[in-house]
């Protein structure tokens, strides 16, 4: 893209609820049932029925304004919004339009070395519709009608993304924030996290916005930028053609890279708004804003806060190690791990966690951006990482053999234990070959070894001696101390 | 206010509905009819539509706990369609959009 362009971008996610039923019938709200098992006249589009408002999606919604410090309206309005789809029984949608629960907040990105305020446009409730199938069959598509009525939040940010860096954490935070406030789990593969963008160029500097492009269809983070880049570049060949872009929906197509027109509309759409005459408006009681309050988990932004003061590391560190679910279970496993090493090693796991983190941060990071999650698995299992921390703490190995280890470790897909070995590395001696040392000693000076135990205590100085001689000076004294001492007790 | 012939037949497009030239004809009467009663509406001060809910007047939104109740048979759910599929509603083809 030339440089004299400045891309702006709108978010828009739809985010389905975690409530066990519908937003306006009873019929249960869940993901992979045989089609059409979850149906009932309501949802079905029937004539005659009535909606009935479920309690528990306007709750999850006063908790993610709450989350997101948006103004939550004590009324708001459902709308009919009209459209005809097969997925979409009823001819319409029921929806907010004009007063919507939700209006303002926002949440805060990462933008190269610093970060930028993304402010909320609106928040509402609506229902999703049913799902379409064409794949396989001839001549007809078909309908599954479980999804018709599930509660989706919708979530419209203002237009104030600038690059596809910015989308992407924007909504990995989002994301975040509606899994860790239990609104929604986030699924993407499942539909219920979808996103949609409006995109435009304007000339650098200007505060006009240009024609906006709407794209649909990017159904993963690496989708959105990917889709945003090409969409940036595209218009940008255009203005610099002196050519104009055409205000219209394009799909991504995730296997050529490139976002495509859909065939275009004969009319304009006009969904053909007007207040939902079978809802009075929607009126909250001021104490269930004080409930859902009281029900906010720490929140992610304030776990990175606290973490990076617990470890001592940037926020933009602690904040990778909470967006990225992966490494941050990762993290958790081996930290579990850890307590037992320093257990056995006898050390408090307060000492091992910061080189734990930060191995993680610079090595395990590196590799993982490099190669993707396969590295947090197999030979390279959290509790391996441990493993090799712990040897670092015990000074068994120092950081930069740590380091070449794990390196090691990468490109031969072997544990670290099994590259210790054979690679030798002096302190390394793992309990078996002490043990096995020890053992010699204590047979080879029954003398001794009968002395100390009849109360010539020290004597032991001289066997730890002699086990120091037979490791060759590797032995981690430390360790000797401690397992010569067993050995002697028994 | 008269509304044109193009002006109904749009309506009608986004409605689904196809009209004779007859019911055209009368439906751009009745429309125009109807659009000159919501102009009279209009002049009235009223609060804005939807949001109002006052103690005298209607009650605010029922809500239901939210507990599952049983869904209708599939079998049931697929009675009142034109067509079926396995369990599967089955529509005329819709054409895959930017293929």
């Amino acid at each position: 893209m030339s440089a004299e362009y400045e891309m702006v971008v709108g978010l828009e996610v739809h985010s389905q609820l975690l409530t066990r039923t519908k937003l306006f019938c009873r019929c249960e709200n869940r993901f992979g049932a045989p089609p059409n098992a979850l149906t009932c006249p309501v949802c079905l589009g029937h004539p005659g029925v009535l909606p009935l408002l479920n309690e528990e999606a306007v709750r999850l919604g006063i908790r993610l304004g709450l989350a997101m410090g948006c103004s939550i309206h004590q009324r708001s309005v459902f709308d009919r919004k009209h459209y005809f789809y097969p997925d979409l029984p009823k001819g319409y949608q029921i929806s907010q339009f004009t007063y919507p629960l939700l209006t303002g907040g926002g949440l805060t990105v990462r933008s190269g070395e610093g970060t930028r305020e993304i402010r909320i446009h609106r928040i509402h409730l609506e229902e999703d519709a049913g799902k379409n199938m064409h794949a396989g069959i001839r001549d007809a598509s078909h309908v599954d009608l479980n999804r018709s009525g599930v509660p989706l939040l919708e979530i419209v940010s203002e237009p104030d993304i600038r690059t596809p860096e910015e989308a992407v954490d924007y909504l990995k935070k989002l994301r975040q924030i509606l899994r860790a406030t239990g609104v929604s789990d986030g699924n993407m593969e499942e539909g219920s996290f979808r996103c949609d963008a409006n995109v435009s160029l304007r000339p650098g500097g200007s505060s006009v916005f240009g024609t906006k492009v709407e794209i649909k269809n990017m159904n993963s983070f690496r989708f959105v930028h990917k889709a945003l880049l090409f969409e940036c570049e595209r218009q940008a060949q255009l203005l610099d053609r002196g050519e104009r872009v055409v205000s219209e929906t394009r799909l991504f197509d995730s296997s050529t890279g490139r976002t495509l027109p859909m065939r275009s509309k004969e009319e304009a759409l006009d969904y053909r708004y007007f207040p939902e005459p079978d809802l009075p408006p929607v009126v909250l009681d001021p104490k269930w804003i004080e409930e859902e309050r009281s029900r906010l988990p720490e929140l992610p932004h304030e776990r990175v806060a606290r973490l990076s003061g617990e470890f001592g590391i940037r926020e933009e560190d602690a904040e990778v190690l909470v967006l990225e679910e992966d490494l941050s279970r990762y993290l958790e496993e081996a930290r579990e791990a850890l307590h037992e090493y320093a257990g056995k090693g006898g050390w408090p796991v307060e000492q091992g966690t910061p080189r734990l983190v930060n191995f993680l941060l610079s090595e395990v990071l590196r590799e993982w951006n490099r190669k993707g999650p396969a590295i947090l698995t197999g030979s390279l299992a959290a509790r391996e990482i441990s493993y090799l921390v712990a040897l670092v703490v015990e000074e068994r190995l120092s950081l930069n053999q740590a380091k070449d280890v794990y390196a090691v470790c990468i490109e031969s897909l072997r544990t670290p234990r099994e590259v210790v070995a054979e690679k030798n590395l002096s302190q390394e001696s793992g309990e078996d070959a002490l043990g096995r040392w020890i053992d010699d000693v204590v047979r080879e000076n029954p003398g001794e070894v009968q002395s100390y135990r009849e109360g010539k205590e020290r004597l032991f100085g001289f066997l730890v001696g002699q086990v120091m001689k037979k490791s060759g000076g590797k032995a981690n004294p430390q360790k000797v101390n401690r397992l010569l001492k067993e050995a002697l007790s028994r | 206010m008269k509304l044109t012939k193009e002006q109904v037949l749009h309506v009608a497009r986004l409605a689904s509905l196809s009209l004779t030239p007859e019911e055209e004809a009368h439906f751009a009467g009745e429309l125009s009819g109807i659009l000159d009663y919501v102009e009279t509406l209009n002049r009235l001060e009223l609060p804005p539509p939807g949001l109002h809910v006052s103690e005298d007047m209607s009650e605010p939104t029922p809500l239901a706990a939210d507990m599952p109740r049983p869904s209708i048979p599939t079998e049931e759910a697929l009675s009142n369609a034109p067509d079926h599929s396995g369990s599967f509603f089955r529509v005329p083809r819709i054409l895959e959009e930017g293929r």
